[in-house]
């Protein structure tokens, strides 16, 4: 497993995201709810980039005239044909047996815990008073 | 020439196998304000713009009947940085999807007004020649990658082809573009003279889904959603496909050639087995037609690739397009759209080299005479 430092957590403000290149693939990390997810940059659909997609809700109706939104900003409906997918897993809405997007997992670390090792960033610069964005491949 | 062809190539970039270049049959751009209409507008038109408004042969006004997939049907991603509506600049539309798609031309299709479908056919004709002057003026002159049609609303026959007329003369449209959706079908007698003249001037006759006839847009009645109303652009075009070989136009205009944009073409193969069913029990009503009505289309039509259907199973998309006819198919993108089909993974079915160079590029080449 490798471990990427890819930003420093202040540079991708709530509901933002930021595309980071991670061994030539383009990943796109967002921030939500205080948690960061990082996917592929790419829906498996058509190839949209994915940082162009809206941030939503899960939306639900029990009956007529009523509806509940949850888990607002944590699925993605894509920029261009509105395929639904969930952030935490890449999971399709729509076809979620067949459809996913490939998803990283996500960790935190503050600036003395990473200049600290084992895990040394090859080319981003660590602060100390910072924390920061870690990818894993 | 445009710059991109110009452009030598690199060390790096030397080909193995020759590059395969685009020729998109369905490019949106889109009027910036209604202002950049004015150096093409008469006053009159111009106030009776800003007094009136513009007014569609539908019961909606100021908004389309349905809620669209998206603001302005458009991709998220379109939206120019510098502001304005998603197709109405230029310099964005090249750098998100001529150039990086290596674009060799690009045909426009002009939404905006809806010209085909005014209530005020005297207004209509106004706009519908300041929209094809800009499309000129805005797009074509600016990028020589990007080709202009004529486009004319065809209730006013006479209107239309003196619009014809006029813009044919300056030898720079690529096609005249009527609509679907007319006061009656495409076939019918009164719309004839237009093909005559477009079979006259060697012009392709392009007919772009959408617009408003003065009729519900399907056979049935209205629509509840716009999931529901957007399958009407298949049907539509399927009536007006029989419209125009059962009524004869196809045998009455030989080398009249007519391309069907952004109608998609799953609905072909069975639209031309029923006709020619049909005809085989029928021919003695409509004496008129010589051949069968599948030969017709597999000689005088042409269907635009998107919105692409997406069978469950790949092997079905590559039967619908043997049983089309490769010959027959034109991609397209529809940019900016939000059903936009990306030319590198809109056919998600293997085609062989020669059949991506006549999909992609070579059957539009022959048809618009590229």
């Amino acid at each position: 497993m490798t471990r990427h430092i890819v930003a420093r957590t202040s540079e991708i403000p709530p509901g933002g995201n930021k595309v980071v290149d991670v061994d030539g693939r383009d990943v796109v990390v967002f921030h939500v709810n205080g948690e960061f997810f990082a996917l592929l940059n790419r829906c498996p659909h058509a190839g949209a980039p994915l940082d162009k997609a809206a941030c939503v809700a899960r939306l639900t109706s029990p009956e007529p005239g009523v509806y509940q939104r949850s888990r607002v900003g944590e699925l993605l409906r894509c920029g261009w044909h509105g395929w639904e997918f969930d952030m935490r897993n890449g999971q399709s809405w729509f076809d979620p047996k067949r459809v996913k997007v490939r998803t990283y997992p996500v960790v935190i670390e503050d600036g003395e815990t990473l200049a600290k090792g084992p895990y040394v960033a090859e080319t981003f610069p660590v602060h100390i008073e910072d924390s920061y964005v870690i990818i894993e491949t | 020439m445009s710059d991109v062809i110009d452009r030598p190539l690199s060390g790096q970039e030397a080909p193995a196998k020759s590059r395969l270049r685009i020729i998109d049959c369905d490019i949106h751009p889109s009027i910036h304000a209604h202002s950049d209409l004015n150096p093409f507008l008469p006053k009159r038109w111009q106030e009776h713009l800003k007094t009136y408004g513009s007014h569609l042969r539908t019961p909606y006004i100021g908004t389309t009947p349905y809620p669209r997939s998206s603001p302005l049907i458009a991709r998220r991603d379109a939206w120019p940085p510098t502001g304005g509506v998603p197709g109405s600049d230029l310099a964005f539309m090249q750098k998100q999807h001529l150039d990086p798609f290596d674009v060799e031309f690009g045909i426009l299709q002009v939404l905006d007004l809806f010209i085909f479908s005014q209530q005020n056919l005297d207004f209509g004709a106004a706009i519908q020649r300041a929209v094809n002057d800009w499309q000129l003026a805005f797009w074509a002159h600016r990028d020589p990658r990007l080709k202009a049609s004529i486009l004319v609303g065809q209730d006013d026959t006479q209107l239309a082809i003196a619009e014809i007329d006029r813009c044919a003369k300056t030898g720079e449209y690529i096609q005249i573009n009527v609509s679907p959706r007319a006061n009656e079908p495409l076939g019918r007698h009164r719309y004839w003279p237009i093909y005559a003249r477009a079979q006259e001037l060697g012009l392709p006759l392009g007919i772009h889904v959408g617009g408003y006839g003065g009729h519900a847009p399907t056979g049935g009645g209205w629509p509840s959603y716009y999931a529901e109303e957007h399958q009407s652009n298949a049907h539509t075009m399927a009536a007006m496909l029989t419209s125009l070989v059962i009524e004869g136009v196809p045998e009455q205009f030989p080398k009249l050639k007519i391309v069907f944009i952004e109608g998609g073409f799953g609905w072909i193969p069975s639209t031309m087995w029923r006709m020619d069913q049909h005809f085989e029990k029928f021919r003695s009503e409509v004496p008129h037609l010589k051949r069968r009505p599948s030969e017709y289309v597999k000689e005088h039509f042409w269907f635009t690739t998107q919105p692409i259907d997406e069978p469950d199973e790949a092997k079905h998309l590559r039967s619908l397009i043997e049983w089309v006819g490769v010959d027959r198919l034109l991609f397209s993108s529809d940019y900016p759209h939000w059903d936009f089909d990306d030319p590198r993974y809109a056919f998600k079915t293997p085609l062989t080299e020669i059949e991506r160079r006549k999909i992609f590029n070579s059957n539009a080449r022959g048809v618009y005479k590229l």
